[in-house]
């Protein structure tokens, strides 16, 4: 019963490039945020970094992710590029979203990247809207959308699923459980015993993961994709992780019990993936420190370019509203 | 005119001749609402019917009753390329998926510093006088014209409905069609097939010199009513229909009132911070000295939709309140 399909080295080192450039740019960014050079509220996705990663060697770059204020591991993993993404984060013109967006809503159509949403469980429903249109278009395309614990007990969460099922959509639902929603732990907030089990209701899938594990988030995410892009319908991946650096950037996670945090920062997913790529023999400490030497040269010019570029004009406020030429 | 022009039809099937031409025109429009395909019956007031035998139940999608699901399915559609005309049963469902319009369709061109745009319609419709009570009959068309990246439209005659509708589908952005329940039955002269009434323009009804009534919707037939009323006693009263609501062509309504000096606007949404509020405010910036009396408005009473009969008759702007505001500003 038990899958022992791995992932090809080439496949395991992209995870990992990707789940370090996560940790690489949060860190960063947190060091941008306390120097004055951002200024807004961060939702930092540190200690989930291996489960967009995973997922995102499944996809093709005409795929759509959709996620949320806590979402920058879901665009890097998606292939965002670095300049106009941290111009964005920084406010700028040059960022993918002129500066108009932020760091909850950052997105780039052209790497797959539609819907970025600041409303929990908002995405849901979007997501089957995209969907749809693959699906009459006949192209293959999925859709992953991306949400924590906390939005599978809104509305929208259940309307999605229904529909989704209804209409067979091409759609990965991927509940990011981190345990606690805003500062509520999981079994305070939550009636059912797993996120995945509520997939019953709903005649669909539902795969609880080990989000931590590489190989385990992979597998599932090829599982669903494959069954997505075979016109079999949507599934509910619930993604187990943690999150370290609490809801919102300043907020010290008082709510969350000491011995809890440190068990799981003791099991941090990205340095322990690194141990398990040298322990396995995937890889050697000197090819992983030029992965991680690559990634931060990249960021560094993207934070430069970023620092150096201009803000929007005013005028920015007029634009974007309805399209160029209507009456707003 | 053609000979088309002269045919009368109700709005429902003026409605339902815009969706057929539009998704015959451009198979990027599709249509989702509940009970909508015609295994269902084709929409509760038929609006859609004959829209999925002809194009398939892949275009025309009947939904579950979730209003949520419903918009963001439009508003995800929309950013994929498609053209979605979502239909909500009634106005006052809207507010089940007011997250989906107010903070995604609307915001999302601007969000996305112009990346994506959302081109969707919601069709939907309201309006007192067949004793649904308070939670079936509100006209909330103020609520989206306060939201910046949503237009607006209220047709009141079933060529304008069809015009409308169509320049709403084929528009980049967001639009709230906003139909009238009573309005569905009531004929009128058919429009020319494939013509679009530009969103944002308001019709001058009848000219006139003494007064200038301003409505829209169900409320245009009301004031076009009391217009009639005062010619017989020598009052010239010039009537507009907005027809779109945002974007407002506020250019019209001041021209008019520069040359009456009077204006009374009516509509059946309450009067407190309505449409009304904005047009009488605007008026009142440009025209301050030029106006010979205060703007008046009339609307429904502020209060929930009644249910009983003579409550619900005197809730909504009758022609009778309708003539005392023009009377009252006449004097």
């Amino acid at each position: 019963m038990s899958d022992t399909h791995q992932p090809s080295k080439e496949t395991l080192l992209e995870i990992y490039r990707i789940a370090t450039l996560i940790k690489q740019a949060d860190d960063r960014f947190i060091e941008l945020i306390k120097a004055g050079q951002i200024a807004s509220p961060y939702y930092s996705p540190r200690g989930q970094e291996l489960i967009p990663a995973a997922i995102s060697v499944n996809l093709k770059p005409s795929d759509y992710v959709v996620t949320t204020y806590r979402g920058i591991h879901d665009q890097l993993a998606k292939g965002i590029p670095l300049k106009p993404f941290v111009a964005e984060l920084l406010g700028r013109a040059t960022g993918t979203c002129k500066g108009k967006g932020g760091p909850m809503h950052i997105t780039h159509v052209a790497s797959g990247l539609p819907v970025t949403t600041g409303i929990v469980g908002a995405g849901l429903p979007i997501a089957n809207g995209l969907a749809w249109a693959a699906q009459l278009n006949g192209t293959d395309q999925v859709t992953v959308v991306n949400f924590g614990d906390g939005a599978s007990n809104i509305g929208a969460f259940h309307e999605a699923l229904n529909l989704a099922a209804v209409w067979k959509l091409p759609v990965i639902f991927v509940c990011q459980n981190n345990r606690y929603a805003e500062h509520t732990h999981y079994s305070l907030g939550t009636g059912a015993a797993t996120i995945a089990d509520r997939a019953i209701g709903y005649g669909i899938p539902g795969v609880e993961v080990d989000g931590n594990d590489a190989v385990q988030m992979w597998r599932a995410a090829r599982d669903a994709v494959a069954r997505a892009r075979a016109g079999e319908g949507p599934t509910l991946i619930e993604a187990n992780t943690f999150r370290f650096r609490g809801h919102l950037l300043g907020d010290d996670s008082h709510y969350i019990p000491k011995e809890e945090m440190a068990e799981a920062v003791a099991a941090d997913p990205v340095p322990r993936m690194r141990a398990w790529l040298i322990g396995q023999g995937h890889a050697s400490d000197s090819q992983l420190a030029a992965i991680e030497a690559a990634n931060v040269a990249a960021f560094e010019e993207a934070v430069e370019f970023g620092l150096a570029s201009p803000y929007p004009d005013v005028s920015e406020l007029d634009k974007d509203v309805v399209a160029e030429g209507a009456h707003a | 005119m053609s000979t088309t022009a002269q045919k009368k039809i109700n709005t429902a099937q003026a409605i339902n001749f815009a969706l057929h031409d539009a998704m015959e025109l451009d198979r990027s429009v599709v249509v989702l609402g509940e009970d909508i395909a015609d295994d269902q019956g084709g929409g509760v007031f038929k609006c859609t019917a004959g829209l999925s035998a002809k194009y398939g139940t892949g275009r025309v999608k009947s939904t579950p009753i979730a209003e949520q699901a419903i918009v963001g399915a439009a508003v995800g559609g929309a950013l994929a390329g498609l053209r979605p005309v979502a239909e909500i049963m009634l106005m006052n469902f809207t507010t089940v998926a007011m997250d989906q319009i107010v903070n995604h369709a609307a915001k999302l061109r601007f969000m996305t510093g112009g990346q994506t745009h959302v081109p969707l319609v919601i069709r939907t419709t309201t309006g007192a006088g067949f004793g649904t009570g308070g939670q079936h009959a509100d006209y909330l068309e103020a609520w989206f014209a306060h939201t910046a990246g949503l237009k607006v439209v209220a047709p009141a005659t079933p060529a304008d409905a069809y015009g409308l509708l169509l320049s709403c589908i084929f528009d980049d952005d967001p639009c709230i069609f906003i139909e009238n329940l009573p309005l569905y039955f009531q004929p009128g002269d058919a429009p020319v097939r494939g013509e679009r009434i530009p969103l944002g323009k308001a019709k001058v009804v009848q000219e006139g010199s003494d007064i200038t009534l301003v409505s829209y919707s169900r409320t245009l037939h009301e004031v076009v009513a009391a217009a009639k009323g005062l010619a017989k006693e020598g009052i010239s009263a010039e009537v507009i229909d907005l027809r779109s609501i945002a974007p407002l062509d506020f250019d019209t309504v001041r021209a008019s009132a520069a040359k009456t000096g009077r204006v009374v606007v009516a509509h059946e949404a309450q009067v407190d911070f309505g449409v009304g509020a904005e047009i009488a405010a605007r008026l009142h910036k440009d025209l301050f000295g030029t106006l010979k009396a205060p703007v008046a408005r009339v609307g429904a009473a502020r209060s929930p939709v009644p249910f009983s009969k003579p409550l619900e008759t005197a809730f909504v702007p009758t022609r009778e309140r309708i003539l005392a505001a023009i009377r009252e500003t006449l004097d």
